[in-house]
């Protein structure tokens, strides 16, 4: 339930516990040594996603491969700090960069039957599950604002919306919500 | 019963009456019924004024391609849409439909007197009136006497002047095959593409029936098909849904109706929905559009398409007359002319423009019947003011004029010249046509590269015999054409007449044609009109029609209104509102917002005490203002910076970037220390500026501006990409993860210094111009001791969830200290007092960093920046470029105003060359005067002149002065 | 709205998920004290804007964020090919039919 949303029977919107987020890029050199120490395999092919755990959950991973040299890693908010020092000392020797940027988004989830076609309204991507399927993640649109879109099973999206437009996405998937009753 | 309203047939609901009005009238139809239709049950054909003449208008057609049915419908609260068209408008309880173009009313207009001055009103009125007004009497004659008028009389309809209540949603979609048009073609390719379950298929029709002119003559067929469709779970089948704009690449736009007009509708509900489908294959089963006849008097009401009045008759259970003559150049005419006979209507004859009636036994089979079909005859006038009452037929003579031949009383006039494929939407995606003389209309030949487009149906030319017919342009006529008005275009008022005077003028091309008679422009945009009016060129012109050429089809193909496209981007909605985590505690404390970008800047904060009434809003500004200011100088001030662009620089290259980045020496820089930068770009002006601050060995911190934040990111993001990719480094954007709260003023280290852990704050330690990692009321932090204001500063980033509370506790303590927050205004005043700048105030993309006096800047060593060699050219270092200059005016009180011109000459003439302009001004509450930044060509030679900017009223002499006009040596950033 | 095929992600995506970026295969002349005023002018300024294929840059900025290069046709909108940045046009992507062809011997 988040505020100046309402859920229907085919879609809920829920807004993300603070979370830890850093942006990771490196080479493909550095990504065995990165998977190792991250205790989750970054996955090699772009616009992909993978994960363990439950999100927010002691242990939980996350990995978004967003960019050829680009990942998203999301955890529990109290482990931020050793994960980023467990990377830091396992990629020492390879160039890269690790930036915290766990205040720069908000995460939401927008589950149900209707999640996909709810998010037509804006985002221009066909988001069929032949062309999106599970395990897909990438950044596109949502009207005016950029989003981050990772499709975890059939209805069950992850989104990621920098923390300014949060309000307007949720308002603007609220008004699309309209026509989706 | 209403009197038009045959006694059984068709798709309406018998047992659903419905009550509307028009024009103020109440009426019955039925469900299933259009306006149109329920009109002429009601035995209504007069529904408008045309355009320019005012001449009474009849319903001309039974679809969308309909120019004279223009009414607007009034669903109340401020629901009110102009120029609908009565055949696509579905009927519903209550409905309010008024009709348009009438002075004061439908039956008595005054505006009709633009018909009797016709032939003043005639091709290419408009142009040749503005081009030589002196012919009637001059300019101003025009425009006090002929522009009022004619723009009263001439026009569709009025815009509403209220907000639009209703709203409008959008959806993407993708399909393998998208299908326009839901008629026998249509369906029936529907229905084979989809026989494979993962071939998705979109169907679109703008009816609100499938089944097009099935529903004519084959109502149940078309029920199996749409049956056999709906079951199938891979079909989308959007009704009341037209395709109007057909694009690269298979994309097509469509605008649904939703309001479904006889369910009560969730008063939240979009009224209409925009789809952008894309399509892995497009066909266009768009179907085709009956030929008027261009015959004189062929306007008044009563005179209709043979098609549509079947329609009326067999679709909806209308009969369009009694009485009806029918004139026709191909056999599609004779099904309406059975159809009404047997609904028992009078067919008084059927006029043949044809030597010899069509195919087969056709015209036997008339005769059979008792009707006389009279070869070789077109209608030379008709009469009736406002409906037809009788009709003069003529005997076309080989020599292609005609005679009179007798004449008929008669309540309804139908023609037909032929059927026209719609290939509106083909030819939108750049598909080539090829002329078909037989058809005589333009056909489908090749689609655009790119383009997977089929057409198919009758829309493809697939049409029975009986619809085909070459016959185009202006039927013949008794005596002089010029001396009757035949309508070829009945929405503009174009007649055959004005056509051949444009040609006759020299207008060849038919693009100029159009422009110059206004014919296939407007609401139907020529669909009933353009082959006829390519006809008449070609004739007048001696050339075939495809030497004519063929005016461009364009989106949209039916109107479509703005708010589809607006969508739902509108009000709060229309864009992004940025608001920083400080947002709501600013507003509780009487922040003024600006507009920084998307961003929500607090500009000033209001004393909560009350204002004084009598203050204007400008007086109260600037009385927070100095307060604010006074604040900063003599306690402290808190200000909200987080919309600064901030970028982590992280990798063993980052100093090389940065350095080959920015013109400042980086490579230098200590860890833990800042440095003001410049950015550039390659021509040499700058373009954006901020703070490098270097966190360790290869990471830094990098400020941008806040409306430059996105794009430097984007221009950084070049250069590592394309320019650089050796280069070992990444950005990553944090603007949104820091939030930044400026700490300002010669207390502000006491108000931080017990909150802050980890980090050494004294000068000495921590000196102007450092930055540190800590914490602070035990949250992570970067401490930088930077300032924009010329006191001793801080600025401390936290991350933006974490910011509001320590914020707040800022807050009380600076309350405490005789301080508090400052707005973007105050910070202008304090910055300026210090002459620094501001990119794209002070600087407008034409300035280099010697003329802001920031020379200093540039490492002159490094072999290469970006701007670098922009510098080096001759106009940049040329002498008497214009540089950045303080200004006093001699009234030291006087406030200048930004943009003003400045001149040497105190007596300079108007349209003199100035020598610079104002860029920033301010009332100085620490001066207690008035300053300004300016800049001036060879300005800092000029310190200490007087100058002068003429304004409005007067003249203000000014002197150049520094660009620093508080504490030049600096002492107070040390604290 | 165009399609266009990000060479990164291997996609066709949709149009404005991309910022348009200039012409591509421009070489940023240097080091600047031994380029002339004329290179550094046509550098900045010149660039030709032919009717039919022109290969010119893009970049995913609401996708993978890479830029890259494209060869559109300018009349017909059809992308003949997108490749990465730093690779050379595709030989056989040469100016196409709807390019004016110059009188050849």
């Amino acid at each position: 339930m988040v505020d100046g949303f309402a859920d229907t029977s085919r879609f809920r919107l829920v807004e993300a516990p603070p979370l830890a987020r850093f942006v990771l890029r490196a080479p493909d050199t550095a990504l065995k040594a990165a998977g190792k120490a991250y205790g989750l395999a970054l996955p090699e092919a772009l616009n992909h996603g993978a994960s363990h755990g439950e999100r927010g959950k002691p242990g939980a991973r996350v990995a978004l491969h967003l960019g050829p040299d680009e990942w998203w890693l999301i955890v529990p908010e109290a482990e931020g700090p050793d994960v980023a020092a467990a990377l830091e000392s396992a990629l020492g020797s390879h160039p890269h960069s690790l930036v915290n940027v766990s205040h720069r988004q908000v995460g939401y989830v927008l589950e149900g039957e209707g999640a996909a076609g709810l998010l037509n309204a804006g985002c221009p991507l066909d988001l069929s599950e032949a062309a999106f399927p599970p395990g897909m993640a990438t950044r596109s649109l949502f009207h005016r604002v950029g989003l981050m879109i990772w499709r975890m099973a059939p209805g069950l999206f992850r989104l990621e919306i920098d923390r300014s437009l949060a309000p307007y996405f949720v308002a603007a998937l609220a008004e699309a919500a309209k026509d989706h009753s | 019963m209403t009197a038009f309203r045959s006694p059984a047939g068709g798709r309406i609901d018998r047992s659903k009456p419905i009550r509307f009005t028009f024009d103020g009238r109440q009426m019955h139809g039925h469900a299933g019924d259009t306006l149109a239709s329920a009109l002429l049950a009601n035995g209504v054909h007069l529904v408008g004024r045309s355009f320019k003449y005012h001449r009474p208008r009849g319903i001309l057609s039974a679809g969308p391609e309909e120019p004279n049915a223009l009414v607007t419908i009034d669903r109340g609260g401020g629901r009110e849409t102009p120029n609908l068209r009565a055949t696509q408008v579905e009927l519903y309880e209550g409905l309010v439909a008024r009709s348009q173009n009438r002075l004061p009313g439908l039956r008595f207009d005054i505006g009709g007197i633009n018909n009797a001055f016709s032939r003043f009103l005639g091709a290419g009125f408009y142009y040749k009136t503005f081009m030589g007004p002196q012919a009637l009497g001059g300019a101003k004659l025009w425009a006090r006497l002929f522009e009022p008028a004619i723009r009263r009389a001439a026009g569709l309809g009025r815009a509403p002047a209220g907000p639009d209540p209703d709203r409008y949603a959008n959806r993407f979609a993708h399909c393998e095959v998208l299908v326009i048009g839901g008629g026998e073609a249509g369906l029936a390719e529907a229905l084979r593409r989809s026989e494979d379950p993962a071939c998705r298929v979109i169907l679109c029709d703008e009816q609100a029936e499938f089944g097009g002119w099935m529903l004519v003559e084959a109502p149940e067929r078309a029920d199996e098909m749409v049956k056999a469709l709906s079951a199938r779970p891979n079909v989308t089948m959007l009704r009341r849904s037209q395709a109007f704009g057909a694009y690269a690449q298979n994309f097509v736009a469509i605008a649904q109706q939703l309001t479904d007009p006889l369910a009560t509708t969730d008063a939240e509900a979009p009224c209409e929905r925009l789809w952008q489908v894309r399509a892995g294959e497009v066909v266009l089963a768009s179907g085709a559009i009956e030929r008027p006849l261009v015959f004189p008097d062929n306007d008044r009401p009563g005179i209709l398409l043979a098609g549509a009045a079947e329609t009326y008759l067999r679709r909806y259970g209308v009969l369009p007359g009694r009485k009806i003559v029918i004139l026709t150049a191909c056999d599609t005419a004779y099904g309406a002319a059975f159809a009404l006979q047997d609904a028992g209507a009078e067919i008084v004859a059927i006029a043949e423009t044809r030597a010899a009636p069509g195919a087969g036994d056709i015209a036997a089979r008339a005769l059979a019947r008792g009707i006389p079909v009279l070869p070789g005859t077109t209608i030379l006038g008709t009469t009736g003011h406002l409906r037809v009452s009788s009709v003069r037929l003529g005997r076309i003579r080989p020599d292609g004029e005609a005679e009179p031949s007798g004449g008929f009383t008669a309540d309804t006039v139908l023609m037909s010249g032929g059927w026209t494929p719609s290939i509106h939407l083909f030819s939108q995606t750049k598909g080539k046509l090829r002329w078909e003389e037989g058809l005589g209309a333009y056909l489908p030949a090749l689609p655009a590269p790119g383009q997977a487009i089929r057409v198919i149906g009758a829309a493809a030319g697939e049409m029975p015999a009986g619809m085909r017919s070459p016959a185009l342009g202006a039927l013949p006529v008794a005596g002089s054409p010029d001396r009757v008005k035949a309508f070829v275009d009945f929405q503009n008022d174009v007649t055959a007449r004005d056509l051949r005077l444009a040609t006759r003028e020299g207008f060849r091309s038919i693009e100029h044609v159009k422009r110059y008679t206004t014919t296939g422009m407007a609401t139907d945009q020529g669909k009933t009109s353009n082959l006829n009016s390519l006809g008449i060129v070609a004739a007048e012109t001696g050339r075939s029609v495809p030497e004519i050429g063929l005016t461009t089809f364009r989106a949209p193909y039916t109107p479509v209104t703005f708010g589809l496209f607006a969508g739902q981007a509108r009000g709060d909605l229309f864009d992004p509102v940025r608001r920083t985590p400080m947002h709501d505690w600013a507003e509780r404390n009487g922040a003024v917002f600006e507009d920084v970008g998307t961003w929500k800047r607090a500009h000033y904060f209001l004393p909560r005490r009350p204002v004084d009434a009598t203050a204007s809003g400008h007086a109260a500004m600037h009385e927070a203002v100095q307060a604010e200011c006074r604040k900063v100088r003599e306690a402290v001030g808190l200000f909200d910076a987080s919309t600064l662009g901030k970028i982590e620089f992280v990798g063993p290259d980052a100093a090389e970037f940065l350095e080959r980045a920015y013109v400042n020496p980086v490579k230098g820089l200590a860890v833990g220390r800042c440095r003001y930068a410049l950015l550039l770009n390659e021509a040499g002006f700058i373009i954006d500026d901020g703070i490098i601050a270097r966190l360790a060995q290869d990471r830094f911190h990098v400020t941008t501006t806040t409306g430059g934040a996105a794009r430097v990111f984007g221009m950084f993001e070049d250069y590592l990409q394309t320019e650089w990719p050796d280069l070992k480094v990444w950005q990553t954007s944090v603007t949104e993860h820091w939030a930044v709260i400026a700490v300002q003023g010669p207390r502000s280290r006491e108000i931080i210094a017990d909150l802050v852990e980890g980090i050494e704050l004294s000068d000495a330690a921590f000196p102007h111009m450092a930055v540190r990692e800590g914490r602070i009321t035990g949250t992570p932090c970067r401490l930088f001791r930077v300032s924009f204001t010329g006191e001793l500063g801080y600025e401390i980033n936290i991350p933006a969830g974490l910011a509001l509370p320590l914020w707040e506790k800022l807050a009380e303590r600076a309350a405490e200290f005789g301080g508090g927050p400052y707005g973007t205004e105050a910070m202008h005043v304090l910055r300026a007092e210090k002459g620094y700048i501001i990119v794209a105030q002070d600087t407008d993309g034409t300035m280099t960093p010697e003329d802001m006096g920031l020379g200093w800047a540039i490492g002159k060593k490094k072999p290469d920046f970006i701007g670098k060699r922009g510098l080096m050219r001759p106009d940049l270092t040329a002498s008497g470029r214009k540089q950045l200059v303080g200004l006093v005016a001699e009234d030291r009180s006087r406030v200048l105003e930004e943009g003003a011109q400045i001149v040497p000459d105190i007596l300079a003439p108007a349209g003199s060359h100035a020598i610079g302009h104002v860029t920033s001004a301010y009332s100085s509450a620490a001066l207690g005067h008035g300053i300004a930044l300016a800049v001036i060509e060879d300005g800092r030679n000029r310190i200490g002149q007087l100058l002068h900017i003429p304004m409005e009223r007067e003249t203000i002499a000014v002197r150049v002065v520094e660009p620093v006009f508080l504490d030049p040596e600096g002492a107070r950033l040390h604290g | 709205m165009l399609l266009i095929r990000c060479p990164w992600c291997g996609m066709d995506r949709p149009e404005i998920e991309f910022r348009h970026a200039g012409a591509a295969h421009i070489t940023r002349p240097g080091p600047p004290d031994r380029v002339s005023d004329e290179e550094w002018a046509a550098f900045l300024y010149l660039r030709d804007n032919p009717k039919g294929r022109v290969a010119e840059r893009w970049r995913h900025v609401h996708g993978c964020g890479r830029f890259f290069n494209a060869v559109r046709d300018t009349v017909t909108d059809v992308f003949v090919v997108t490749y990465k940045a730093g690779e050379p046009r595709p030989p056989e992507t040469g100016p196409g039919e709807s390019q004016p062809t110059e009188a050849r011997p």
